[in-house]
């Protein structure tokens, strides 16, 4: 009797996540399988083979893309981890414990606007008769207005804005459970700040890190909006590819097939990240 | 006797719930923005008591891959242009033929009507009829860029970094027209019309050094140009009439190839479960009363006989700035696309906007 109830209560607990999986992930998925095996021969007529797949790499466009935006998206995530590591410390170590809740409420700020008006708030900021140029030609400091706007940089410092908050989060929460004792024996035992960071801090908040880098990376290599505003005439991001493949080209069979190719691409980046930097996800993301 | 009590009520609910919808029919529109406004909408349901209007705004691409999703269910009234109904058509089935009994076709205009009948005829049944046209082609500000005429003159590198398009097949077909090539005549030879889109290709690579960005919607298109960042682009003319409304030295200029010219038409999902309330809202809004809040709305010119006369005072200015008789004589209308031309185009477009050259 008690083993059946325990039973039941788990089968009850674990429902919505198994259903959740499965209908909305593992469903939709095989179906997008099925999709990019497909091939059209003729209008309404469809035969099976690797066509869409094999399109990809005869098309240097296309990896062209997908490598452009995994070297981007590498390039977010280290600027984010870069600059989210310090403000993570900064709040969980450095500030006092009143402080720490308003920082942390501050970073949380951006999140309550959506995608779209953030980045068209950049957009505002920074195009030619934007706010940043003309205080800029009003100040002195240049004499024609200057177009910040509709190229790489910007879409990376958008990207970096978007995401960095996935960063500061699982960071903030492994360095807050980090004994300060630890940081002042490493000082009594004669370390100096750069020794006790990589020595103590930085093993200590590894599995935040990664957490932190897989999040980032995932959410920046799979974005859409920020990449199409603010960028410009050259700048490709695949999510675009693959946009365009589903509904201008009215090419399902390898928008499926692209859209298979980008979550290979970022599982194996992740993958080579967690092996180079000797990681394991049971050690880090599930330890946390 | 409290249960039984219950049930009754419940009983006496759910026959209430499902007798209201029965009653109440729904019409589920699909369509661009601003082509359903609140006003007309209101009318509408004043006539119509019974009938429940729903808004989905869309673009050609997307109503099209939304019907394809469902077979065709889901709405009962889609607005596509013309030359979205043939190839659609035949490769998903997502249309339904037209009882064009139903439809008070009297006061359409008759080339018009004509001419999307020609376009959306298969197999002697046919799927469309007309609502709304309007072109697309060239603005710019008369006091910045006076003599801009021609598609090829936003490669001109006098106004390098000052000129915008959108990347879209709109600016090939422009593009090749420009070259004196006719792209819609090379629709039936597809070898012909992989030969022009290369030249075209080529064209606006090199172009690229001279375009500031390639817009991708009214919005920004028209914060480029009131800006005075770009002196002129390629548009819709309903955003130049927009503009024209806000600073009058911005005009719409019909390229001297030919504007080119899209219809929005009426066309029934295959799976379209209120085709009367559909049919109902065609004539509806053909009527001239309403053409003329409908074209305030969309900034579109109605396809009715003298639609030109029932637009907005503003807007009937902007046109008239903008096209004389010969221009009008000089549209070139959107050619069917036939399947397959889809692909090359969107290849032609992916490698002009992976290219880092020019």
């Amino acid at each position: 009797m008690q083993k059946d109830i325990r039973r039941l209560s788990l089968i009850l607990l674990f429902t919505p996540f198994a259903l959740w999986i499965v209908l909305l992930i593992i469903l939709p998925h095989i179906g997008m399988v099925i999709l990019s095996l497909r091939e059209k021969v003729a209008p309404r007529v469809y035969e099976y083979g690797l066509a869409n797949y094999i399109d990809f790499i005869n098309e240097p466009i296309y990896w062209n893309t997908l490598l452009r935006t995994g070297m981007m998206s590498l390039l977010v995530t280290t600027l984010a981890l870069l600059i989210g590591f310090p403000i993570a410390y900064y709040i969980a170590k450095i500030a006092g414990n009143r402080t720490r809740g308003a920082l942390f409420l501050l970073c949380l700020i951006p999140l309550w606007v959506s995608d779209l008006i953030r980045a068209f708030g950049w957009i505002l900021l920074l195009r030619e008769t934007g706010v940043v140029s003309s205080t800029l030609v009003w100040a002195g400091i240049i004499n024609q207005p200057i177009e910040f706007l509709y190229n790489d940089v910007t879409v990376v410092v958008g990207l970096v804005y978007t995401v960095i908050l996935f960063m500061i989060v699982p960071l903030v929460s492994t360095l807050d459970g980090m004994d300060n004792s630890m940081i002042e024996a490493g000082y009594n035992l004669g370390g100096n700040g750069p020794t006790v960071l990589r020595r103590i801090i930085i093993p200590y908040a590894m599995p935040g890190i990664v957490a932190g880098c897989i999040v980032v990376f995932m959410l920046t290599a799979g974005s859409y909006l920020t990449p199409i505003l603010l960028g410009g005439k050259n700048s490709s991001w695949f999510t675009e590819q693959i946009y365009d493949q589903f509904i201008t080209r009215y090419n399902w069979e390898s928008g499926a097939a692209f859209g298979f190719l980008l979550l290979a691409f970022t599982s194996i980046v992740v993958w080579l990240g967690l092996k180079l930097s000797g990681q394991t996800l049971s050690t880090t993301v599930a330890k946390s | 006797m409290r249960i039984k009590k219950t049930v009754a009520a419940l009983f006496a609910a759910s026959i209430l719930a499902t007798a209201v919808p029965a009653q109440a029919e729904t019409l589920r529109l699909l369509t661009w923005g601003s082509y359903a406004p609140d006003n007309i909408i209101k009318m509408f349901e004043e006539k119509y008591p019974d009938i429940n209007v729903e808004v989905t705004f869309s673009n050609n691409e997307e109503m099209i891959a939304k019907l394809r999703a469902t077979g065709g269910a889901g709405f009962d009234l889609a607005q596509p242009s013309h030359d979205r109904i043939y190839a659609a058509q035949l490769e998903y089935d997502i249309y339904k033929p037209l009882d064009l009994s139903k439809i008070d076709t009297s006061n359409m205009s008759v080339p018009l009507l004509d001419g999307v009948k020609a376009n959306t005829t298969i197999e002697g049944e046919v799927y469309a009829v007309p609502h709304q046209w309007g072109t697309s082609g060239l603005m710019a500000d008369k006091t910045k860029a006076p003599e801009f005429a021609g598609w090829g003159d936003l490669c001109d590198p006098k106004y390098k970094g000052k000129t915008s398009m959108r990347l879209k097949r709109t600016i090939l077909l422009g593009t090749a027209f420009a070259m004196g090539e006719d792209p819609f005549a090379a629709y039936s030879d597809l070898d012909k019309y992989q030969d022009i889109l290369d030249q075209v290709t080529e064209k606006l690579i090199s172009c690229k050094d001279n375009i500031k960005a390639y817009w991708k919607g009214g919005d920004d298109l028209s914060a480029m140009m009131l800006s005075g960042e770009i002196v002129a682009s390629e548009t819709w003319d309903s955003t130049a009439y927009k503009l024209f409304g806000e600073n009058e030295n911005i005009v719409f200029i019909p390229p001297e190839t030919g504007a080119l010219a899209w219809i929005d038409t009426f066309a029934l999902p295959r799976k379209g479960e209120a085709d009367d309330a559909a049919y109902k809202w065609i004539n509806f809004v053909m009527q001239p009363e309403i053409v003329k809040l409908m074209s305030a709305s969309t900034g579109a010119i109605a396809a009715v006989e003298g639609g030109k006369d029932l637009l907005p005072d503003d807007k009937k200015a902007a046109v008239n700035a903008a096209f004389s008789d010969d221009d009008i004589k000089n549209l070139k209308f959107f050619a069917n696309i036939p399947p397959g031309v889809e692909d090359m185009e969107g290849k032609a477009l992916e490698r002009i906007k992976a290219a880092t050259g020019g």
